[in-house]
């Protein structure tokens, strides 16, 4: 596991400095790639893959918050964000007159309460297992949670679930414009990433990596592990919501099949690719996520193209069981031997 | 055909790093097309790129003397998948026309989706919800396939002269394609005296029909029974353990080649089972049947008969270039001269001419089969009739025809029907 507290920073300094110091070139050049990027694409590179990888990151750092900190992997990530999307169908209205067209002022904020709510308890209900049974038991709510909707016609539709769902105007600007549903989801991607990141150094984050890594001594400590883990859950159940509300916004729709097993599974895929020691991790991931899913295809043709898939899934799990982030660490590991050890690290 | 995959690659690849500009007169026409070669329709999605290819073949991969270069999508049968993989094409791949989808849901997602973009033409591949065509139409949007309410017309006329089924229960599963079959199943045998005694819906993939069989009326001729795959064959097992007799009428996937080659003891039970669509496998056609040798021809690990899917994407990919072709590959100016063709064309195919409406919905014939023995222990579905030029509203006006709305789990009311 990484070291918890990669920098001690000096009691003495500023609240500026101590923010600046972390601050490294190439953080400096992804901000300004991410700032640029969509004015010199197309209207696909900015929704279909920078738009769906921001999303799809942000929920996949749900998982990451939860595995990487809590040591819970938790499967029913997307069905949260799922319940998210639904309500937002639900109180802020979907065409063919369903829904109950409350203000998006409410709808929202609501949508992402109840989604919140439910992810507190699916945490309160999953914490006294560990391991594999906590996946059980995710992947079960997650499953009862597809069947339900997908029979449920009173609240969810049925199979049919609800279409034409749109982000609403909000200061008069159209945000299913390109550039707007971009910074959009920028915006929610960055703000959980760095609520994660802030999370791992708070007093809270480090109490939970300890109870993840040695929960009896935190107990015997006086620290109530459960309640550290549902509260883990709540706050996952938090970000994993925001990105259901922009995931419905993205495809304009929600029905059972944005629920079911294979996207479920496609989240943990996304988190395991990336690696789940650090926040960045899910957004790697569903970068790579998202472009093998949009030009395997083109690679290949035919009808082979989801064993590419597979084959790069595969290979990186194989070569890094820490994902992505684990490469870059090793590439950094060996550069840092073949050079003259610096004290910066 | 190995030609036209290495094409695709490559071309693929290179649309990648390429920007395109407009289209001109020498360049290529490019065509998308999206099925769904993931998850539970993957047979069917494979078929229907069969039938694409077949259309493509027959124009020998070129059409008014431009190249056709082929983009291929896949989804899931979700509609959020549909969009993303239409998308790609669209956005990415620059494709002229775009043929696809696959499934209902999906298909109302993509017509929503070209209202946003005038500039390509999209033809339906397999999708058959009637709202596509019907609620607030897209102007590039055009259907040569007909959909599942159309697929019901002249069944219910059929078994009433012809077998006699004047009161029947239906049970459907809870989804949007039951709902249209109901609505053309009813509309007609309700209007020629049919009564309906009761309508029960069960969810996707229900286990356990005791609760139902146990609710199904007694004094019926027949049950209208609309579910495909596993759910029909776990219904009929129980219904005839508990020793249910009435006849079946099926919707049009209940009695279709896979239901019929499942081995057990449903079988014998569903000789003489009604059903109508818009094809029939062993219609004695010479158009049809030379469709099918060709099919078996270039597709020798295909089914044993083109299906639905085959057919469907087969003719709205050969009313997209039989119509390219009238227009010497136009398709300046919007598409204008092209989408004029498409509304003017009477496109001949295997299974008769087919034309479109005014709101670019395919009026076509359909067919209708009845389940018999080949005498050696097989099933087919024989042709027993023809409904010719079947319209989207049945022949009725479309107002009158839509009086209570879109084909839903209530409309048609049971008591209208009483």
């Amino acid at each position: 596991m990484a070291s918890v507290i990669e920098e001690t920073p000096r009691e003495s300094d500023g609240v500026l400095a101590r923010l600046v110091r972390p601050v490294r070139w190439y953080h400096l050049v992804i901000a300004l790639v991410l700032l640029v990027f969509p004015f010199v694409s197309t209207g696909f590179w900015t929704v279909q893959i920078a738009a769906q990888t921001f999303i799809l990151g942000t929920i996949a750092l749900s998982l990451m918050l939860l595995a990487g900190y809590g040591g819970m992997v938790s499967l029913s990530q997307l069905t949260i964000a799922g319940l998210a999307g639904y309500m937002v169908a639900v109180f802020g209205g979907a065409s063919g007159g369903l829904g109950m067209f409350w203000p998006p002022i409410v709808a929202i904020p609501l949508a992402i309460l109840i989604a919140t709510a439910f992810a507190t308890l699916v945490g309160a209900l999953s914490v006294r297992t560990e391991g594999i049974y906590t996946i059980m038991i995710t992947l079960a709510v997650g499953m009862a949670f597809y069947f339900f909707v997908l029979q449920n016609r009173e609240i969810f539709n049925a199979f049919n679930g609800f279409a034409g769902l749109r982000p609403p105007p909000v200061l008069g600007i159209n945000w299913r414009q390109p550039e707007y549903f971009y910074f959009l989801s920028l915006t929610v991607a960055a703000f959980g990433y760095f609520l994660v990141l802030y999370l791992s150094r708070a007093p809270f984050g480090l109490a939970l990596q300890a109870v993840r890594d040695n929960p009896r001594r935190m107990r015997a400590l006086g620290f109530n592990i459960q309640a550290h883990r549902i509260a883990a859950h709540a706050l996952a159940g938090f970000i994993a919501a925001l990105g259901g509300v922009l995931m419905v916004w993205l495809n304009t729709q929600i029905s059972p099949g944005s629920v079911g097993l294979g996207p479920l599974i496609s989240i943990l895929i996304i988190a395991i690719l990336g690696g789940i020691l650090h926040p960045i991790g899910p957004f790697i991931g569903a970068l790579i996520f998202v472009l093998l899913d949009n030009f395997a295809m083109q690679l290949i043709g035919g009808d082979r193209f989801n064993t590419v898939i597979g084959l790069m899934f595969l290979l990186i799990v194989l070569f890094s069981p820490d994902g992505v982030l684990g490469l870059w660490k090793m590439a950094r590991e060996r550069l840092k031997a073949s050079k003259k050890p610096s004290a910066d690290w | 055909m190995k030609r036209l995959f290495t094409k695709v690659a490559t071309a693929g690849a290179l649309a990648l790093a390429v920007g395109v500009g407009p289209a001109q007169a020498d360049e290529p026409i490019r065509i998308g097309v999206l099925a769904t070669l993931e998850g539970v329709f993957a047979g069917p999605g494979q078929d229907g790129v069969r039938g694409f290819e077949m259309a493509i073949d027959e124009f020998g991969g070129q059409v008014a003397g431009r190249d056709i270069r082929v983009y291929r999508a896949s989804s899931d049968a979700s509609p959020d998948s549909a969009l993303r993989a239409a998308r790609r094409l669209v956005e990415s791949d620059n494709v002229d026309i775009l043929i696809g989808p696959l499934s209902g849901a999906e298909g109302i997602a993509v017509k929503n989706y070209a209202h946003e973009q005038p500039q390509v033409t999209f033809l339906n591949g397999s999708s058959a919800a009637q709202q596509t065509t019907l609620e607030n139409p897209a102007e590039n949007f055009y259907r040569f396939s007909t959909e599942g309410v159309q697929w019901q017309a002249g069944l219910g006329t059929y078994v009433i002269e012809e077998k006699g089924y004047e009161r029947v229960a239906i049970l459907a599963e809870d989804y949007a394609f039951p709902y249209a079959q109901i609505k053309g199943f009813m509309t007609e045998f309700c209007a020629a005296g049919g009564t309906v005694a009761e309508k029960m819906f069960v969810p996707l993939e229900t286990r356990d029909y005791s609760s139902v069989i146990a609710r199904m009326p007694r004094d019926i001729d027949a049950i209208y029974v609309v579910m495909g795959g596993s759910d029909i064959l776990n219904f009929l097992e129980q219904y005839q353990q508990m020793g249910g007799q009435a006849p079946l009428i099926g919707g049009s996937i209940s009695v279709d080649q896979t239901i019929l080659s499942a081995e057990g003891p449903t079988r014998d039970y569903l000789i003489g089972t009604p059903t109508s669509g818009p094809i029939a496998d062993d219609w004695e056609d010479e158009r049809w049947r030379a469709f099918q040798d060709r099919y078996r021809e270039m597709f020798p690990d295909g089914l044993p008969s083109p299906g639905l899917f085959a057919h469907a994407y087969y003719v709205n990919t050969l009313a997209a270039l039989t119509a390219l072709e009238e227009v010497g590959g136009d398709l300046s100016d919007g598409h204008a001269a092209f989408r004029e063709a498409l509304n003017n064309l009477e496109l001949e195919t295997p299974t008769g001419v087919i034309s479109v409406d005014h709101n670019r919905q395919a009026v076509a014939d359909i067919f209708i089969t009845e389940v018999a023995s080949d005498g050696e222990g097989g099933l087919y579905n024989r042709v027993v009739g023809i409904r010719e030029g079947v319209n989207q509203t049945l022949g009725f006006p479309e107002e009158e025809f839509l009086a209570n709305g879109f084909a839903e789990r209530d409309n048609p009311p049971v008591e209208d029907c009483q």
